[in-house]
């Protein structure tokens, strides 16, 4: 019971992260309608970034983020205009495909420089602990979660608070009204996806934290993501929180109960057995266009 | 008319001679692996196509029905002691049988939701297969792989000859089924879904039933050319079989041949799968090989996103249009100006 | 006798009621006219006839059949065909491919046969010089004017040769020259036998063409009758003054 009770706490945690990362894909998806394949790529450049500042610089890897959550930041904006706006026609399929390609180049890029073997980011907090409920918690979960739950609410801030967030959202419920209504939604999607990649940078570090990572590892990221705004509903922010915080927690109690092999098998069944019931997600609105 | 029909037919068999003389012309083992691969990527890029060309539906995920190909005949044969040889090659339609029971299952759950969901899911399907052949490790070997009969009797010049035979005639089965639906009521229906799913469905196309047809029909095709796959590479692991780059390697392929063209996947397949041969060979430890890989693939989709064969066929009419030209031409003008338009 | 029974239909958006409780019969071998303010839940009706939306209540039968809850490709292979509002067609197949799309009775048959040759590309020819489209059977449906569109859909649905047709809005951004033309074949399609029920604001076409016409208003219907009585109905005439 209380590695049940272990596991939720974990799962929790980690879901935050997972929370954090799956908001940036979905809200890219929401903006501007499409699928954005190298998300799980961008965040293992943010914890290579992190990594190779941290290895150079000596300093704690969650200060690297002031210069990697710029930096992502543009490097999105500039993809944006680069590579997805030229897409005018079957935005959704070839931008798979593009954003795909751009996570093979990312991985190659990586693989050439750091190589293919595994890193890790290393702090105090990495393997210190403190005690709870009878079992340690080790304190990197704990910063990590409380870093992407700051960068969640500053997100959610942003987009029901301000003007800016306005444009956005009304880009995600119907893009051609929302540029009737004289909203620049070019400049909206190129923000957004600038948006989504700083917060890959914020998952990177807390990734790069609580994994060893290497070029592949975008691979079982990005279908883990995925996975998550798909069962949250894709375009909702609330779909992929929740979907996170569920599939994190069932992963991590069913890696202590069946075995740890088989936990990410069940990250994908649910996802299976969820499809079943409610083919547009948990919070996803059925799309079925102009009938 | 009859001499174009004729020039198409010579054409024909120029390229089907030439294809069953490569072994002969070129017999060095490292040419022919370059054929058997090629030959391969022809039919797995055509198999996709019937599904993702045809209804516009794109799977990422097809690489799961090429691993299940790969293990389902590994297991057959090892489970079943057949000597390798020749006998392998008559269980690979089973092989392909599997897959496409498989198939079912999962379009019956992808199917049911539409574009840009059906993507995702069917890469999260990928994802599960490869997790299932590294988990149960008593039957695939998990990631210590599995391996399969070898034809000890084969060797030199010959050991490739009766692997890029079969993988031919897979390509030739998968182009002739393509062929045939792209011809059929069925077919048009397909293309119908592809353009506006609900008015096909307004007018009488069960669409939901033609969607798995195709899937399961393009599952197929690829599971047996993983079979054959896995016997001629005769040690298969998990990540190497239900790979990622091979699913998105036909996609690519199709993508720069044209997507929904009978030709177009045979064309992007010969030109695409000898050159990540080479860029694999000479760039492979370093990396390197993904980059060129990621730039050939953004250079066609940025700039020629609809493909080689629909942009040279656009073209060709309008030359022909131009030399046949005079004031009647004009009732066709608009027609390639929303060829251009249209997704 | 009726050939389209519909009764205490209804369907709920959300809090919205869209359709409440109403009930209207086509006659066979009529043309039956459904008019009513914007929002009045026609076009709903449509698609929860043709099966593109679940009911909340009510019952629809066709030919005495109940056909309610089957899908809209159930529904066209029994009889009912559709058209919808700014004239849908695949823009990427021709306008004889067009033709060729509607399926009767799916099946192994239907995936099996040559769809391109044969008869069934004989008929589509009459079809389309029937509408005198036949001029651009090659031609992609994307090139089409949106005149030849509305045409090529029309002449689409009835290839699988349905007794009902569900026209939604015919008339609609069409200039009045086309429309003396799609009223004079859906007049002699109707003289073939083939019933029609069809969505309109253009009072005019309605009242020229149509047999019966049935009033709706926030998903009741209000009036029915001939047009002549439907004129004078004063309930009619403030269903569309006040709203």
């Amino acid at each position: 019971m209380a590695l049940v009770l272990e596991a939720v706490v974990l799962g929790v945690l980690i879901g935050g992260v997972y929370a954090l990362m799956a908001s940036g894909l979905t809200l890219i998806f929401g903006v501007m309608r499409i699928i954005n394949v190298g998300h799980g790529a961008l965040v293992i450049l943010g914890a290579y970034l992190s990594f190779a500042l941290f290895r150079s610089l000596h300093i704690d890897p969650f200060l690297t983020l002031v210069v990697t959550v710029p930096a992502m930041f543009a490097l999105g904006v500039l993809i944006q205009f680069i590579f997805i706006r030229p897409l005018r026609t079957d935005r959704e399929a070839l931008s798979v495909l593009v954003t795909y390609a751009l996570a093979l180049g990312i991985e190659g890029v990586l693989g050439y420089i750091f190589t293919t073997n595994y890193v890790e980011l290393r702090a105090w907090y990495e393997t210190a602990s403190f005690p709870i409920f009878g079992f340690y918690i080790t304190w990197v979960y704990v910063f990590g979660f409380v870093l992407c739950l700051a960068v969640l609410g500053a997100l959610f801030l942003m987009l029901y608070r301000t003007p800016f967030g306005g444009a956005v959202r009304a880009t995600m419920l119907n893009r051609t009204a929302a540029q009737l209504i004289g909203v620049d939604v070019d400049r909206v999607s190129a923000l957004a996806f600038g948006v989504g990649m700083a917060t890959a940078a914020a998952g990177g570090v807390v990734f790069g934290l609580t994994n060893a990572f290497n070029p592949g590892s975008h691979y079982d990221l990005i279908s883990r993501l995925l996975t998550i705004i798909v069962l949250g509903g894709l375009g909702s922010l609330r779909g992929a929180v929740i979907a996170a915080l569920i599939m994190l927690i069932t992963t991590e109690v069913a890696a202590v109960l069946i075995s740890p092999v088989w936990a990410s098998f069940v990250f994908f069944a649910i996802l299976v057995a969820v499809l079943i019931v409610r083919p547009q997600g948990l919070y996803g609105v059925r799309v079925r266009e102009r009938i | 008319m009859s001499r174009t029909v004729a020039l198409k037919a010579l054409g024909l068999v120029v390229l089907a001679v030439l294809a069953l003389l490569v072994p002969v012309l070129a017999p060095d083992p490292a040419t022919t692996n370059v054929a058997v691969f090629t030959m391969m990527y022809v039919g797995l890029a055509t198999a996709w196509n019937i599904m993702g060309g045809y209804t516009g539906y794109i799977s990422l995920g097809h690489a799961a029905f090429f691993g299940f190909g790969a293990y389902s005949l590994g297991l057959l044969l090892n489970q079943l002691h057949i000597a390798p040889g020749y006998g392998p090659f008559v269980l690979v339609p089973v092989a392909g049988l599997l897959a496409a029971l498989l198939a079912v299952g999962i379009g019956w759950v992808a199917l049911r939701t539409r574009a840009a969901t059906f993507v995702i899911v069917t890469i999260a399907f990928m994802f599960m297969l490869q997790l299932l052949a590294e988990n149960l490790v008593k039957l695939t070997g998990g990631g210590a792989g599995l391996s399969l009969p070898y034809p000890r009797d084969w060797g030199g010049d010959f050991f490739n000859t009766p692997y890029y035979y079969a993988m031919l005639a897979l390509a030739v089965l998968a182009l002739v089924v393509s062929w045939w639906i792209r011809r059929s009521k069925f077919g048009l229906g397909l293309l119908a879904i592809r353009d506006d799913e609900d008015k096909a469905l307004a007018v009488g196309v069960p669409t939901r039933a033609f969607k798995l047809t195709a899937f399961v029909i393009s599952a197929g095709l690829v599971g047996m050319i993983g079979a054959v796959y896995g016997y001629y590479v005769t040690f298969i692991y998990p990540q190497f079989v239900i790979d990622p780059l091979i699913g998105i390697s036909m996609v690519l392929m199709v993508f720069l041949g044209g997507l929904g063209t009978l030709s177009g996947p045979v064309l992007g397949a010969v030109l695409l799968e000898p050159a990540q041969l080479q860029f694999a060979y000479h760039f492979g430890a370093s990396r390197l090989y993904l980059v060129l890989y990621s730039a050939v693939f953004l250079v066609v989709i940025l700039l020629m996103p609809r493909g080689i064969v629909p942009s040279v066929a656009d073209l060709w009419h309008r030359w022909r249009r131009r030399r046949a030209a005079g004031p009647t031409a004009t009732a066709r003008g608009p027609r390639k100006a929303v060829k251009a338009a249209s997704p | 006798m009726s050939l389209l029974e519909i009764s205490e239909l209804s369907k709920r958006f959300g809090g919205v009621v869209a359709v409440d409780g109403c009930s209207l019969s086509v006659p066979a071998g009529s043309i039956t006219g459904l008019i009513g303010p914007n929002g009045s839940g026609k076009t709903t009706v449509f698609n929860l006839v043709t099966g593109f939306l679940p009911r909340d209540g009510g019952e629809i039968r066709f030919k005495s059949r109940s056909i309610a809850g089957l899908g809209p490709d159930r529904v066209y292979g029994l009889g009912i065909g559709r058209t919808f509002q700014l004239a849908r067609i695949f823009p990427r197949l021709t306008a004889l491919e067009n033709m060729l799309v509607p399926v009767r009775r799916a099946g192994f048959r239907a995936l099996l046969s040559r769809g391109q040759w044969g008869h069934e590309k004989e008929h589509a020819m009459e079809m389309l010089d029937f509408m005198d489209i036949s001029q651009v059977a090659g031609t992609l449906g994307g090139a089409l004017s949106y005149g030849q569109r509305k045409l090529l859909e029309l002449a689409a649905v009835m290839m699988a040769r349905p007794e009902l047709v569900l026209l939604d809005e015919p008339a609609g951004g069409v200039n009045p020259a086309l429309l003396e033309r799609i009223a004079e074949h859906i007049r002699q399609l109707n003289g073939q036998g083939v019933t029609f029920l069809l969505v309109e604001h253009n009072m005019g076409f309605v009242m020229n063409l149509c047999h019966e016409v049935v009033v709706m208003q926030q998903g009741r219907v209000i009036a029915k009758g001939k047009p002549s009585e439907i004129r004078e109905n004063p309930a009619v005439l403030d269903a569309y003054l006040g709203a």
